[in-house]
């Protein structure tokens, strides 16, 4: 990491601090870095930032350098921290709403699971249903590994688990204005 | 007892064999299922931590319907119910998220019904004793780690048990003359989609939930969540092929152990499509 400047990040960071700590309802500077989000998460270990870290690093205003770590895209939303943090904040919400600012400035430090999300809400948005054969060929294809649980296939059609076709909702319509008008009303906050 | 069924998009695939058990219990329990027309998918993870409010009237627009119907909801998937829950306390809570929310669904959502998880329905509304009073074929001891994973316990007011050792599968485990296991992985995280985007990550925390129900003893793991599911069933050789590990421990959702001790065949309640074999046990405590 490059030597930063508390002074002027705290200025900085001001205006994200406000808009991330408005979405996910967590008063962030009520952190008193106990480090009990961190003890309890599953995925730390594979985390460029602990927990804890990203709640210090938003205390900074550091939050250009938030955006742009794996950890936001990498919390599996288990929401141990949330349900442990002996001051009632919520680490998980605050992941989450950081990971939407991410998205929105165009950052993606995990590209499989962003990948793995777009291509599940565009098969939601297209069919009202998620339609898993697609989104996992989707996902493959996308990320280079066509033949990624490819052995599983022929035992979960065996099984009658896997559909050779999507099913499809009536309201159809209604789901794709609904994404239309969340993207806007995103982007007006 | 009626409820407006949510079956949500996994019990129509990976999670068939929910869907079966979990119609074939609420028949034998009297709790009436009425599907919700036209349902849609909740949007999961991938909705709420992508837009907010998108994440908030996928699963709204469920609701409103269901509310047509004058039901409660009842989901069986853990996913879904969280999601639900959310969107249900979302709208109870504000005027404003639900004026935004019926906007995005062209419907207008009340809060005037809730949602419930099956586990809830089977073992809260119906009933512990009902569901001893149906017990014919009894697990005969069968050692079973329950596992509720994270959605059905978090966050605080959401979930429907305590947050750390819950205990309404346990219960239900030794209702059904099977034993639960003491074990200290019940309420970790399986990694969702983790197994999927990221299987390094996933696989490690698959193996280290299916090593603590090893050395707990347990002959099976009991689940509520059919992503859950698959990542315990059918990763589980992909877990043995990538560690030193040779696990053999198959994955039951609640309700078939239900069923099954309610006298009906395993193919009677889909026990026979699981990745990891479970006629071994199913024979061992005479559940043929």
């Amino acid at each position: 990491m490059q030597p930063i400047n508390l002074t002027t990040a705290l200025a900085a960071g001001k205006v994200l601090m406000e808009k991330v700590e408005k979405a996910s309802g967590v008063d962030v500077k009520a952190c008193y870095q106990c480090g009990k989000c961190s003890a309890g998460c599953p995925v730390a270990f594979a985390m460029d930032y602990t927990p804890r870290q990203v709640m210090r690093m938003f205390q900074l205003g550091l939050m250009e350098e938030l955006l742009k770590t794996r950890t936001i895209w990498l919390c599996a939303q288990c929401e141990t921290c949330s349900a442990r943090c002996p001051r009632n904040l919520e680490p998980a919400k605050v992941m989450e709403a950081l990971r939407i600012e991410a998205k929105k400035a165009g950052y993606e430090a995990d590209s499989e699971i962003a990948t793995f999300n777009e291509k599940f809400l565009r098969s939601v948005g297209a069919n009202g249903r998620l339609y898993e054969a697609g989104l996992i060929v989707g996902f493959n294809m996308a990320t280079v590994q066509p033949f990624k649980d490819a052995g599983s296939a022929p035992a979960m059609l065996a099984k009658g688990k896997l559909k050779l076709f999507p099913s499809k909702i009536k309201g159809t319509d209604v789901i794709r204005r609904m994404y239309e008008k969340a993207l806007k009303m995103e982007g007006e906050q | 007892m009626k409820y407006a069924y949510y079956p949500g998009c996994s019990l129509h695939s990976t999670g068939i064999e929910y869907e079966i058990s979990t119609q074939c219990v609420a028949k034998r329990m009297g709790v009436q299922l009425q599907e919700i027309p036209d349902w849609n998918c909740c949007g999961a993870s991938a909705g709420h931590t992508t837009n907010h409010m998108l994440g908030l009237a996928l699963p709204a627009r469920n609701l409103a319907i269901a509310e047509k119907l004058g039901l409660d909801v009842m989901a069986p998937c853990a996913s879904c119910f969280s999601r639900m829950k959310h969107a249900e306390l979302a709208v109870k809570k504000s005027q404003e998220t639900r004026k935004k929310i019926a906007d995005l669904t062209e419907m207008d959502y009340e809060g005037k019904i809730g949602v419930k998880s099956a586990l809830e329905v089977f073992v809260k509304d119906a009933g512990l004793e009902t569901v001893k009073s149906l017990v014919s074929k009894s697990l005969g001891g069968m050692k079973v780690a329950a596992y509720y994973g994270c959605l059905l316990v978090r966050p605080v007011g959401v979930g429907i048990d305590d947050t750390e050792n819950p205990m309404l599968m346990d219960d239900l485990v030794n209702a059904l003359g099977g034993e639960a296991v003491d074990w200290a992985f019940k309420t970790e995280c399986c990694g969702a989609a983790l197994a999927t985007a990221q299987p390094k990550v996933g696989l490690k925390l698959i193996y280290d939930i299916l090593s603590n129900a090893k050395a707990a003893g347990a002959e099976a793991i009991v689940t509520a969540c059919p992503l859950c599911m698959v990542n315990l069933d059918m990763r589980q050789s992909d877990v043995n092929d990538k560690t030193d590990a040779k696990f053999d421990i198959p994955v039951f959702y609640f309700t078939e152990l239900m069923g099954m001790a309610f006298g009906e065949k395993p193919d009677k309640v889909g026990a026979g499509k699981h990745f990891v074999n479970t006629a071994g046990v199913l024979a061992k405590y005479n559940l043929k």
